[in-house]
């Protein structure tokens, strides 16, 4: 119980890496390689500033807005010196390994004794919870600090979506999805699709580095390789959702990214509690992300054949 | 009013593509006045189009529109100011966007998109009056996706879009060459009835010399990157679709432009 607990935190947490993809890669389709290097920065900030006795909200924002100022550089790279989108990506997430290596000071931080957003999570929870350190869940001991910060994550992640859904409905949110859509017919109608683009690389950074800053309080540390491989994760949820959930409508997309996540997280836990060596996870996400873009194709494929198959 | 002095632009200069586009184009089009063009393959009449949108900055020469001079603005700046459809149903509308979006978008033309809620009562009212002005039943389908609509209803939508706002400028790219005859014919006489009604100044090249001899009250004709032949009033009136075609006969002879050649142009282009 713990363990599944414990994955669908992280299952959370990791959705709003999927959400900062989702943005770039799907609305965008701007393969955006900053994630590795946003997430990290995210993490590295939080840790630095809750080292530093910053309060642990306070840590969670800076750490997003530096991951906003982060897709930024990508965008005027990408917008105003007219770099190709996967080497601007690639410049910024290279810089921001070092930059990483300065703002940390060393190569990785632990918050053990330190003040946390899971901490501050714990404490909310106490008056319902008690202070036992232990609670019954559906007949299973569990640890009150592991649930209340799940149910906190939960509530964080899916007031994020909420508010995501919320601005692409308005004029700003629309005209990005356009420009992601058809860029000629919002210069058409005025727009700098440019700065649409930089803004929305933005807005996908500032949620990757969100996610790094939950992530590094969630496990206590927070270490300058923390990053490597996160886009292909991210990716995963992403095109995991989009196959399961159908029809392209942005709230169902949301959703579906959130789906995505929490499923491949679930897949890996228990693929490592059945005794898959850790070392193999990124080439098992690899097959996992390749399964997830092939299947549905050859599936429908398969299916169309059978029902042509009927009609002759 | 639109004031083009002077107008020149080569692509590819310097190299064997070079084609020299559009050479000291002067055009002046009056407030209310609806022009057609009408050239050869590459002789460039989209190019002129293109020019005053915006797509490209000019080698030399001077653009005013509207008291504006709009020779170095960015194509998305002059959209405050003009309207376009082009010649593919697809570049006006985003596809994977409703019809309502897309029309919120129009309606804000020229405007930063702010933060507020794009699709309000008032606008969504707004939307189904007009597009109910265009008689094609789509108004009671704002929430579909335009991309399942047909070539015709898209660029229908695109027309609206380009009009919502009075545009100083309206644009039409051969907007109708990608459509099947019924719906060109459908989105011609939308075109006609929009523009005599708000009185729009307007720019249409078309390959229909039915439609330069019908429409508009002014014909240009173009032929390699020049006005060769520039009607109007009576004159205009008077053109007939076979008199225009005599003319590009003419044109072809006195130029003696051999068929390679007339390739490779179209190749530039198209």
């Amino acid at each position: 119980m713990n363990l599944l607990l414990g994955s669908l935190t992280i299952g959370l947490i990791l959705s709003l890496l999927g959400l900062g993809v989702y943005i770039s890669f799907k609305i965008f389709s701007f393969a955006d390689m900053t994630a590795d290097g946003s997430i990290t920065l995210g993490g590295a900030v939080a840790a630095v500033l809750l080292v530093s006795g910053v309060s642990p909200v306070a840590a969670t924002l800076t750490a997003t807005g530096a991951g906003l100022l982060a897709g930024l550089v990508t965008g005027l790279l990408h917008t105003r010196c007219r770099i190709h989108p996967l080497l601007s990506g690639i410049l910024t997430m290279t810089a921001l390994y070092s930059v990483n290596l300065r703002v940390m000071g060393k190569s990785n931080i632990s918050l053990m004794s330190t003040q946390t957003l899971a901490d501050t999570a714990e404490q909310l929870c106490t008056p319902f919870f008690g202070t036992g350190g232990n609670v019954l869940l559906l007949g299973w001991q569990v640890a009150t600090r592991d649930l209340s910060v799940l149910l906190a994550t939960l509530l964080l992640v899916l007031l994020t979506c909420l508010l995501l859904y919320l601005f692409f409905r308005t004029n700003l949110g629309t005209t990005m999805r356009a420009t992601g859509d058809n860029p000629q017919m919002v210069r058409a109608q005025g727009t700098d699709t440019g700065l649409m683009i930089t803004l929305g690389l933005a807005l996908s950074n500032g949620l990757i580095a969100l996610s790094g800053a939950l992530l590094t309080q969630y496990q206590g540390f927070s270490d300058v390789q923390m990053g490597i491989g996160m886009l292909v994760w991210g990716l995963a949820s992403v095109i995991i959702g989009e196959s399961l959930v159908r029809g392209g409508r942005l709230g169902l997309a949301i959703c579906g990214v959130l789906i995505g996540s929490l499923l491949f997280r679930l897949l890996v836990a228990i693929a490592l509690r059945f005794g898959l060596n850790p070392n193999d996870l990124k080439l098992i996400t690899a097959l996992c992300v390749f399964g997830a873009l092939v299947l549905p194709g050859w599936l429908s494929s398969l299916t169309s054949r059978n029902m042509g198959g009927r009609h002759a | 009013m639109l004031e083009i002095t002077s107008y020149s632009k080569t692509f590819h200069a310097g190299t064997p593509n070079e084609v020299k586009a559009l050479e000291q184009i002067s055009l002046t089009v009056q407030n209310g006045s609806f022009v057609v063009v009408i050239g050869t393959n590459g002789s460039g009449k989209s190019t002129l189009l293109n020019a005053v949108a915006g797509t490209f900055l000019p080698d030399q020469g001077q653009i005013l529109l509207d008291g504006h001079t709009i020779t170095n603005w960015s194509e998305h700046r002059r959209a405050k100011l003009i309207g376009r459809v082009f010649q593919n149903p697809f570049s006006g509308t985003a596809p994977g966007m409703t019809i309502a979006e897309n029309l919120a978008m129009a309606a804000r033309r020229g405007r930063f998109p702010s933060i507020r809620w794009a699709l309000g009562h008032h606008l969504l009212d707004e939307c189904r009056d007009r597009i109910r002005t265009l008689r094609m039943g789509l108004e009671d389908r704002l929430d579909t996706a335009i991309g399942g609509l047909s070539g015709g209803q898209r660029q229908a939508l695109t027309l609206l879009m380009a009009t919502w706002q009075r545009p100083a400028l309206l644009l039409l790219d051969e907007h109708t060459a990608a459509l099947d005859p019924r719906s060109a014919e459908r989105i011609i006489e939308l075109t006609n009835e929009i523009v005599t009604k708000n009185k729009l100044t307007t720019l249409m090249v078309t390959h229909s010399m039915h439609q330069a001899a019908n429409l508009g009250d002014r014909l240009i004709m173009m032929h390699k990157g020049e006005v060769v032949k520039d009607s109007s009033g009576a004159d205009k009136q008077r053109q007939r679709p076979d008199d225009l075609l005599a003319c590009f006969d003419q044109l072809r002879r006195r130029e003696m432009l051999d068929e390679s050649a007339a390739e490779m142009l179209r190749e530039q282009y198209v």
